[in-house]
């Protein structure tokens, strides 16, 4: 299934996975109409790590999650996932573009929290973290469960199994949906902007939550915010994006305190005195 | 005043008979249409044109032309193409896909006012199309479709006043003999308006409580208030 790397030096050129990446992206392309939303963009991401992006708004770092998340359709380019093309198949050694079931059998590589949670508000909080595992992945109800009870102790809301979303805070809600993604034991996680949509009394549980899984898991995660301490605290590398690419990167302690680019610059100051 | 209660008590056992068969009617109908709305609205949303076009072409004919001619044309017609229905069973079919077409637009729209991003949450927990329109979607849509389901089965309700004209002994029917074996006009016809406005009301306040319950079954608890219709309040628990 996984294309062999070339033997032109390169380790990976157009159309090949790295073997040794969680995510690559390979000059990819998104449009909406006649917005090029992403050109072209390149960027690889190891197991295991944690990346942020920032960016101004409309630079397409959602458009990146959405399309890991196969919410959007790639217009150009590959991406890989795990070794694995996301967007294609491969078919008698040729890559074609990749239909239902096999998007169903590499989507539960993710997992994704959104900004405004998107619980189903028709379940309790249990039955949202363990839906999808018992149906999806087919594990027995009585392990989802049990998983789920483990989850969402992890997250603090043991006492709120039996709720309803409509009945949680906000702080607590997104700590459901948090559950609901790791539930489905993903290798990459995926958040956007998971506490703008928080009173700014209720940030700081989530993000503990979040600063925990990070310390504690294997997980990969590219994450959104505008955050700048927990950036520090999780990442071990942030990417700053302007127009659908990639200004600089680097750790997140020399993007914040001594960037290159006067882009990156201009955008921490807007970032720092909209606090 | 007391000559016609004694009056409207000699109508009774006419609008009795009646009543029997107008329940008959509407909840079959309702029954047989509500199927019928839910094939057809999800028809409409089908990635198919063709199913769609199908849906479509269903919907714009039956919501197009009107109830009398299809029970007509399903009553006279039909057994000229040797299909021969008992009345009730053409009252009941013309009454479902007449009213289905128009209940197919309330499940179609009830399905659309789900938020987009239910449907992304549904993607990203890689949940199937059927385990998410099941579990997720149609749990939601179905709430908001209770309302509009509630006043079209008053108009259904009122839409079986037309069987009388294909013989069958409804309360409008009922209401006709008895004004031609007695010649009372007035207690014949107050006494049938009197009884569809109470049947509407038992229809109205069995939808809220149902819409109260199906508020409850997604967390947003109906605040206590009046029951539909008129706003009944039943016991005296509500005043709370
Ligand atoms: N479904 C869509 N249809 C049309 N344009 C879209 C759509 N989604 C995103 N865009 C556009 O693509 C661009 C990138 O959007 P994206 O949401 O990825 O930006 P972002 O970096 O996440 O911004 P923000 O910080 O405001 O969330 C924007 O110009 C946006 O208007
Ligand atoms: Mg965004």
């Amino acid at each position: 299934m996984v294309t062999e790397p070339t033997t032109n030096g390169n380790t990976t050129g157009k159309g090949q996975s790295a073997p040794d990446k969680m995510v690559r992206f390979d000059k990819v392309v998104k449009r909406f109409g006649d917005l090029v939303v992403l050109r072209e963009l390149d960027f690889e991401v190891a197991p295991a790590e944690h990346v942020t992006l920032i960016g101004p708004s409309g630079s397409g770092k959602t458009t990146i999650l959405r399309l890991l998340m196969t919410l959007e359709k790639i217009n150009d380019g590959y991406i890989w996932v795990d070794g694995e093309p996301l967007w294609h198949m491969d078919q008698g050694g040729k890559l074609v573009p990749a239909n239902e079931k096999y998007l169903r059998r590499m989507r539960p590589k993710m997992g994704m929290v959104f900004q405004q949670f998107n619980l189903f508000p028709n379940m309790k909080v249990l039955r949202n973290v363990t839906e999808a595992p018992i149906y999806s992945l087919g594990m027995s109800k009585d392990e989802a469960v049990q998983r789920g009870r483990e989850i969402l102790e992890l997250v603090g809301l043991s006492d709120k199994v039996d709720s309803y979303p409509s009945q949680l805070s906000g702080g607590q809600q997104q700590r459901v949906a948090i559950a609901r993604a790791l539930a489905m034991n993903p290798k990459i996680l995926l958040l956007d902007e998971v506490t703008s949509a928080l009173d700014p009394e209720l940030v700081a549980e989530v993000l503990n939550v979040l600063r925990d899984i990070a310390h504690t898991t294997e997980i990969t995660i590219l994450c959104v915010t505008h955050e700048m301490q927990f950036a520090k605290d999780i990442s071990h590398r942030v990417m700053m994006f302007d127009h659908g690419q990639i200004v600089e990167y680097g750790p997140p302690e020399k993007i914040f305190s001594d960037p290159e680019h006067d882009r990156t610059k201009s955008f921490l100051r807007a970032v720092l005195e909209a606090r | 005043m007391s000559g016609f209660l004694s009056q409207f008590g000699e109508a009774l056992p006419f609008f009795a008979q009646g009543v029997v068969i107008t329940l008959e009617l509407t909840i079959l109908g309702a029954a047989l249409s509500v199927v019928i709305s839910f094939i057809f609205g999800l028809m409409a949303l089908s990635q198919s044109v063709g199913v769609r076009f199908v849906s479509r072409v269903f919907v714009e004919f039956f919501r197009g032309t009107s109830l009398l001619v299809q029970m007509f044309w399903l009553f006279f017609a039909l057994p000229l193409a040797g299909i021969q229905l008992v009345p009730v069973a053409t009252g009941v079919i013309a009454l479902g896909l007449n009213y289905g077409a128009y209940g197919s637009e309330v499940v179609r729209g009830g399905i659309n006012a789900i938020p987009r991003a239910q449907w992304e949450a549904t993607i990203a927990l890689n949940m199937g199309r059927v385990q998410r329109m099941r579990r997720v979607i149609l749990p939601q849509a179905v709430v908001g479709m209770i309302p509009p389901f509630g006043n079209w089965l008053i108009q259904l309700l009122k839409g079986t006043a037309l069987v009388s004209l294909i013989g069958l002994a409804d309360l409008t029917f009922e209401t006709q003999a008895f004004r031609d074996a007695t010649g009372n006009t007035v207690v014949a016809f107050t006494g049938a308006l009197i009884i569809y406005f109470i049947l509407a009301q038992i229809f109205a306040v069995l939808m809220s409580l149902l819409e109260r319950r199906s508020k409850a079954s997604i967390g947003q608890p109906m605040e206590r208030r009046a029951l539909g219709g008129l706003g009944w309040r039943l016991g005296g628990s509500e005043a709370a």
